[in-house]
């Protein structure tokens, strides 16, 4: 595989992850749990829809046939999506929304402050942007699941059941291939099993403030890389697409 | 719960490094950390500040209006604490 | 308008309460001054009364409102339309956080105000009992929905009550990107594709008497106007209002190439009026009385969120009771 073929997948993962949890995200609005809490979510949600719209516009230029980033989001199907299964996870309840995000911003923070040092300057500069608003991200979510974990027993019983939900989508993330591996030998990529000390130390601590406990290894799953995903996300990309599937061709 | 136990927080916003924080609204939230947080959602999407006070409204005291005569009228009198209260010639110059 | 049910009789008996003559005396010629009223000043029971419901009033509308764009944000057929979707609906939660913020300051809590929705009892703006149907729906709301909202909102930001001048002031800031982004959606359909701009003409047929009859009754009809008049809470009548957005709108209309679903819709030579046709007031009293297409719906969703959020806010209180437990220990065993 070219660099630059790789470049181009690497960059659809990335902006795949931020699209989906993204419109997870939209799919928050107005149902939150305090008016505040709405904003909070939606600031969350734009966060990443403008992450994926940065790292679509790259992949888009990289191929350089004059695909867009809507093209890229709104014309590929599910097996063409390269994000991680956790990301397309349903909502749940609150619980699993503010885990999936720590799990997600405990991993993509230290990923982003690594990225902003590559050797691709696009990259770079989109994770430099996307560390800071990650860094707050894992703020939100830690300080959300403490508080539920430490909060009455029903909302302790909810953060258990979620991380028995969400756990084992968190191995992914830490897998590699052969795209990870030739862009991290040209210093362009993150090695993710580089992450895995410090994203294992962010949500033991949390963990511990929460009161909640950590499963005993569990059978991991995989697929999101090569487009084997859940059957959420047909549904999720149904919803989303279907305006530019209907009408093929128009402006909007 | 409901919000009646949800404690009401008064948000001030610095919105640049000179300037002090302006009183901009108020929210609610549990305590000082969610207040923080809130503040950031809620006031402050159009970058509008650098640095942000929350306070519990419970903890401001205020004057009341009924003594606002014997508050503040009394100062209305006191016109030569003001500079535009004399007279300085032309020929001197800017003072 | 937002607060369009207030043209209503007020519930609450009047003479309830007798005020001092003097008091209110000093009171109303404040208000003739231009002098804003803040939050401990004392006020008419009345003028109190009558602002918690305006204000909560415009409040749930903001907050109501957020159902109907709700409806196709996770359809938005672009990243970039999206994103300023959201951030839209996010602006109107904010906008009535800002207004349950100003009308707590008139001594009622906004979980009252919020009980008061959920059960019924408070309205909300009769605009939003309306569905959403295609896409171009989005821009028919923000060019029409908030471009008469803002004719409202923009007197409000002179309003005598501090706190909700002060809020509005807040809004009509925010909002000024409502009504463009909803013009720039038109534009887009109406020079689109046939389809698109069937769904234009469509999202226009729908949402143009729903949005002409946001400004309440006439001014014949209108049972408050009066009063608030006086006490500048409402400083232009709602037929006024509604030729100004008319008389805005039409050429508005024209350059989209889209027909204004009025057939007795005339120019007025000598008044420069653009004068329409007679408004179905049954129609509106039905909606605000809950018999729209989706008054059931709107409220139900509210409820939903609102009970689904309950074991949120009751672990962030445990969880906040705990710790400031836990600090009080530690100072104590120091």
């Amino acid at each position: 595989m070219s660099v630059q073929q790789a470049l181009i997948d690497y960059s659809l993962r990335l902006a795949d992850n931020a699209n989906v949890l993204g419109h997870r995200f939209c799919e928050w609005s107005g149902k939150g749990p305090m008016l505040e809490e709405d904003l909070a979510l939606s600031n969350l949600g734009l966060d990443l829809l403008g992450q994926a719209r940065s790292f679509y516009s790259y992949a888009a230029e990289l191929k350089g046939d004059g695909c867009t980033e809507d093209d890229l989001a709104f014309l590929r199907d599910a097996n063409e999506y390269k994000n991680l299964l956790l990301v397309e996870m349903p909502n749940g309840d609150f619980a699993v929304t503010m885990l999936r995000h720590l799990l997600f911003s405990a991993y993509y923070l230290p990923f982003f402050v690594a990225l902003s040092q590559s050797n691709d300057k696009t990259l770079a500069a989109i994770a430099a942007k996307a560390e800071r608003e990650m860094a707050y991200h894992l703020r939100h979510s830690a300080e959300w699941v403490i508080r539920l974990g430490d909060g009455t027993e029903d909302s302790l019983k909810r953060m258990q059941d979620a991380i028995m939900v969400l756990w084992p989508y968190t191995g992914e993330m830490f897998e590699s291939d052969e795209i990870d591996q030739q862009l991290v030998d040209a210093g362009v990529a993150i090695d993710p099993e580089s992450l895995r000390e410090q994203w294992h130390a962010t949500i033991n601590e949390v963990f511990q403030r929460a009161g909640l406990v950590e499963p005993e290894s569990v059978w991991m799953q995989t697929g999101g890389r090569t487009g084997v995903h859940t059957e959420h996300l047909g549904f999720m990309l149904a919803e989303m697409q279907f305006l530019q599937r209907s009408y093929p061709g128009a402006e909007w | 719960m409901n919000l009646k136990d949800t404690p009401l927080w008064e948000v001030f916003v610095r919105s640049k490094n000179g300037l002090s924080h302006q009183h901009v609204g108020s929210l609610h939230a549990v305590d000082a950390t969610m207040a923080l947080q809130n503040a950031r959602d809620v006031y402050t999407r159009r970058a509008e500040g650098i640095s942000l006070w929350v306070v519990p409204s419970n903890a401001i005291t205020a004057s009341d209006p009924v003594d606002r005569g014997e508050f503040f009228e009394p100062t209305a009198s006191k016109v030569y604490r003001h500079p535009t209260f004399y007279e300085i010639p032309d020929e001197v110059g800017h003072m | 308008m937002y607060t369009q049910a207030l043209n209503d009789k007020d519930p609450s008996p009047a003479e309830d309460t007798i005020e001092d003559p003097v008091l209110a005396e000093r009171f109303q010629s404040r208000i003739d001054q231009e002098l804003r009223i803040e939050a401990n000043d004392w006020m008419p029971a009345a003028y109190r009364r009558t602002l918690q419901r305006q204000i909560a009033q415009h409040a749930h509308s903001e907050v109501i409102g957020m159902q109907p764009e709700g409806n196709w944000l996770t359809r938005a057929p672009t990243l970039k339309r999206k994103a300023i979707l959201l951030a839209k609906i996010q602006d109107e939660a904010g906008h009535g956080l800002y207004l349950y913020s100003a009308a707590e300051t008139l001594g009622i809590s906004r979980e009252e105000m919020e009980s008061q929705l959920l059960t019924g009892k408070a309205r909300y703006s009769s605009i939003f009992n309306y569905p959403t149907l295609n896409w171009a729906d989005m821009g028919a709301i923000g060019w029409l929905v908030d471009g008469a909202a803002i004719m409202n909102q923009v007197p409000l930001c002179r309003c005598s009550y501090g706190p909700y001048a002060r809020a509005m002031v807040r809004v009509c800031k925010e909002e000024s990107f409502h009504q463009r982004q909803g013009y720039d959606i038109m534009t887009q359909m109406a020079k689109g594709t046939a389809a698109q701009k069937a769904m234009a003409q469509d999202a226009l047929n729908r949402t143009w008497w729903p949005s002409i009859m946001m400004f309440g009754p006439h001014d014949s009809d209108s049972s408050h106007s009066e009063q608030s008049m006086a006490w500048k809470i409402k400083r232009f009548s709602n037929d006024d209002l509604r030729q100004k957005f008319i008389n805005a709108t039409v050429p508005q209309a024209e350059y989209l190439g889209l027909t204004i679903p009025d057939p007795d819709l005339k120019f007025n030579e000598e008044t420069g009026n653009w004068e329409s046709g007679p408004i179905d007031w049954d129609e509106f009293k039905q909606v605000l009385a809950g018999n729209g297409p989706c008054n059931h719906l709107r409220l139900s969703t509210r409820q939903r969120a609102v009970a689904e959020g309950e074991w949120v806010r009751e672990a962030a209180a445990a969880h906040a009771a705990k710790q400031s437990a836990r600090a009080t220990n530690k100072e104590e065993a120091a």
